[in-house]
């Protein structure tokens, strides 16, 4: 066994050629070989109070997976992880690490923490690379209790992995003809490879859970209805999907996407691979996005790859003050994206078909921090100026779509939309349980995860009070 | 489930399908739509469900073959399954007592009003409809709208059946007289639609119209759909897709619809081809 040595400095991830990074669509974040992750988890501690657990919001037991990379014991490595996290390869690769579990990890203080995001990715690839996940059908329940999750992203499947696992008969309800929510659909292939979602995915099934795509709760089924067809509980993780427009003259001109059309067609229709595949996209030579979340990143980079000559991403802040994850921000700059900060556009100019040629904008400064404590932007008068564009993604953000809510006048919403819960995720009605975006607005995988694992243990206690 | 229990062809290019759906088959109401797609590497395809029947668990679709979407869908045969089918969507259409009124369905739109007509009918309205086609081999559903309506009107184009001209002509003969309209519906080609609630308006007759802007999800998740009412953006799959025709910018509309005409083509080309 490799001895903790923290000399040996953090190791990088292995990325993909910048040729192939402004061409293809695949994966930009290689990987750790099997010898660097040796290394790398040569570098832990194995602390008795290990911080990074805390850190994680699923409390994955760090030191102890690591442990068993180090000793070569990759699949025990694995299962270690998935008694907390049944989506780790997504996990390893999406999640915000450097603000959770290695910010918390104490190699931290003085250098760089462990890679712990990359050592889980690998542990969950090399279980990927041995062998396909095939479904092992239907796993006899003990408990015969029928429960519905409606929406499989990655709180629907979190909790249907953990109410399996307790025994229960699970059904996934899914409105798209493909589950994964935003996994599936948002985020792009050269983060995020579609067969590692499909993987996770047959890795739930495969615990028993039944996923029916192409039902819209709200629509095809009300949620009493599903009582009435016997489900004892409902879990409703629908996510926050509906697109937020910027409210300006000229946005629905041809050729403006919001970010979720862009990626929705892109991604889950694969207008990547059009004319094989039927749905379209249209991307111009000079191509505007407007936002400086990860959902801007993602379409930047998209539209890069998919030929634009010229990707801004316009951005009424600086970047200091981009919510998008660093790693990302830093690839988008090495293949090209042009940061327009501290610009915001006011409308947009169309050509005499209807196709969106320039885009007006104001110039930005920053003032005094508002709520989210970020510095206020603040036009700046008379600052205006004109862009050509001929494609314009928004992402500016996405609102609660209210599908479920309208025929469930009894659901408590707030202000915003989002469903009212409570520490557990217990909802204003008996047994019915909500968690991530639907609950939160849009927050990250990781948490919608932690919030579908803390409604099936309320659900339990609620369950065993009932009997 | 989505399997295609009878196939018929209508007229030239026009296909109707009843599709074994019990959940939309028992939900469904007049106005409301489902998407389909045929394959893997299909689109999602948006289609007005034209009449159902709940104890067969069947849905009723009518659909112009008009690209290679809806092409290669017309090639399918009774005994084959839609790969994915979900619905129903959008809000279904307003159906009270109004006194009486105009339906009017251009093209295919002569299918997508049955279900309208059937219901305005049955709740006491007098329900005038008219339809139009290009030619007389194009005209669908006229018979089964002339026993739900009290007064139907046939146009073609080019004078082979019914009235020579277009369905606004009857419509502005019938304003012109003054009897009293209280409310017009119309379906078909958003160029129709257009003429018509500009028709209307001068006679302050509430006018509404059902919207077919592209869509992708239909669910209210990509903004695809979205359209200008009373100024106001609004996604058509979820506030629609029914809309006073007064307050919507049709050339807004018309503009978005030609967003793809090159891939449209291109599509279309390879399927001729057998490629696609
Ligand atoms: C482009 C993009 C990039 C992102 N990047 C990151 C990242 O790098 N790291 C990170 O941690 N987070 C990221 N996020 C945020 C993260 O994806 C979300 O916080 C997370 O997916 C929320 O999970 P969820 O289960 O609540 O909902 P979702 O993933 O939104 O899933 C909801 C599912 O419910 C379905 N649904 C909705 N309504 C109904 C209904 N009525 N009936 C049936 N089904 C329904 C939807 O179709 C969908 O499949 C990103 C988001 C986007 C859009
Ligand atoms: C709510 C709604 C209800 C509809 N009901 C019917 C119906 O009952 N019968 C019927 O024949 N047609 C109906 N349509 C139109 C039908 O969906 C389109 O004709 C079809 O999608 C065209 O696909 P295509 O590939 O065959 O043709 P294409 O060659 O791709 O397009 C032909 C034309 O159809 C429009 N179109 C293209 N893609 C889409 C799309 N994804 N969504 C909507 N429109 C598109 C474009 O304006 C285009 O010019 C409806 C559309 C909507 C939105
Ligand atoms: S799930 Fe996320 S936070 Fe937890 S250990 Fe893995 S990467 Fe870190
Ligand atoms: S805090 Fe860092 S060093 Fe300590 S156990 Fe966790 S990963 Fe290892
Ligand atoms: S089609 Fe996507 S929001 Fe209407």
């Amino acid at each position: 066994m490799a001895k903790p040595d923290k000399l040996i400095p953090k190791q990088a991830m292995p990325k993909l050629s910048m040729e192939e990074r402004r061409k293809t669509l695949k994966e930009v974040a290689l990987g750790f070989s099997e010898d660097l992750a040796l290394v790398e988890a040569s570098r832990c501690l194995q602390c008795a109070k290990p911080k990074c657990v805390e850190g994680c919001p699923v409390n994955i037991d760090i030191p102890a997976f690591i442990k068993l990379i180090q000793e070569r014991k990759f699949e025990e490595a694995i299962e270690k992880i998935k008694e907390r996290n049944a989506l780790p390869a997504m996990c390893g690769r999406v999640c915000p690490q450097e603000n959770l579990c290695q910010k918390s990890c104490v190699l931290g203080i003085k250098g760089e923490p462990v890679a712990i995001g990359a050592l889980e990715r690998f542990a969950a690839d090399y279980e990927l690379k041995k062998e396909p996940i095939t479904p092992t059908g239907s796993k006899c329940n003990p408990t015969g209790v029928k429960v519905a999750v409606v929406g499989s992203g990655p709180f629907g499947l979190t909790a249907a992995a953990d109410l399996a696992k307790q025994g229960f008969d699970v059904t996934i309800f899914e409105a798209l003809h493909e589950p994964g929510g935003v996994l599936i659909y948002g985020i792009p292939e050269f983060r995020l490879p579609k067969r590692v979602v499909k993987a996770e995915v047959e890795y739930v099934k495969s615990l028993g859970v039944k996923i029916q795509t192409d039902v819209i709760i709200g629509k095809t089924y009300t949620l009493d209805e599903l009582f009435q067809m016997g489900y004892k509980a409902v879990f409703i993780g629908t996510g926050a999907g509906a697109p937020i427009f910027l409210g300006i003259p000229g946005e629905n001109l041809s050729g403006i996407y919001s970010a979720n059309e862009f990626l929705t067609r892109v991604n889950l229709m694969k207008a990547y691979l059009f004319p094989k595949y039927a749905t379209p996209v249209k991307v111009g030579r000079k191509v505007a996005v407007i936002g400086g979340g990860n959902v801007a990143f993602d379409s930047a980079r998209t539209a890069l790859r998919l030929g634009a000559e010229k990707v801004a991403l316009v951005y009424r802040r600086t970047e200091a003050e981009m919510p998008a994850r660093r790693e990302e921000v830093e690839n988008a700059k090495e293949e090209g994206v042009e940061f327009m900060c501290l610009v915001n556009p006011v409308r947009f100019i169309g050509d005499e078909a209807g196709w969106v040629k320039e885009m007006e904008c104001l110039r930005m400064e920053l003032g005094e921090p508002d709520e989210s404590g970020r510095r206020r932007p603040i036009p700046i008068k008379g600052s205006e100026f004109r862009i050509p564009v001929d494609t314009v993604i928004v992402a500016i953000g996405t609102r609660v779509n209210p599908l479920i809510q309208k025929t469930a006048p009894l659901l408590k919403t707030d202000k915003h939309g989002h469903l009212v819960v409570d520490d557990y995720g217990r909802t204003s009605m008996k047994f019915v349980y909500a968690g991530g975006d639907i609950t939160s607005g849009t927050a990250t995988v990781i948490e919608a995860m932690k919030a579908g694992k803390r409604t099936v243990q309320a659900f339990c206690e609620d369950l065993q009070k009932s009997e | 489930m989505n399997d295609i229990v009878s196939a018929k062809e209508l007229a030239p290019n026009i296909k109707q399908f009843e599709i074994l759906a019990p959940p939309v088959a028992t939900k469904v109401r007049p106005g409301h739509f489902v998407v389909l797609q045929t394959e893997e590497e299909g689109e999602r395809i948006p289609l007005t469900v034209v009449d159902s029947n709940p104890e067969k668990g069947t849905v009723t679709l009518v659909f112009l073959e008009i690209g290679a979407s809806t092409k290669k869908l017309g090639k399918l045969k009774q005994g084959n399954r839609i790969l994915h089918f979900v619905g129903p969507l959008g809000n279904p259409s307003e159906i009270e007592k109004f006194g009486q009124v105009v339906c009017v369905g251009g093209g295919i739109g002569a299918a997508a009003i049955y279900p309208i007509v059937k219901a305005l009918k049955a709740a006491g309205n007098r329900v005038i409809s008219i339809i139009g086609a290009r030619n007389k081999d194009l005209l669908i559903y006229e018979e089964e709208l002339r026993k739900v309506s009290d007064e139907l009107y046939v146009t073609t184009d080019d004078g082979s059946k019914g009235r020579h001209g277009f369905v606004s002509d009857v419509l502005k003969e019938l304003l012109e007289k003054g009897i009293p309209i209280d409310r017009v519906i119309a379906v078909g080609p958003a160029v129709m639609m257009k003429v018509i609630s500009n028709l209307t308006k001068p006679f302050r007759v509430k006018t509404i119209v059902s919207l077919n802007p592209i869509m992708v999800d239909a669910t209210g998740m990509c903004g695809c759909c979205r359209v200008y009412v009373s100024g106001e953006t609004k996604f058509a799959c979820v506030d629609g897709p029914e809309f006073d025709g007064h307050q919507v910018d049709f050339d807004n509309l018309l503009a978005r619809l030609r967003t793809y005409v090159e891939e449209e083509k291109l599509s279309h080309q390879m399927l001729e081809k057998g490629e696609g």
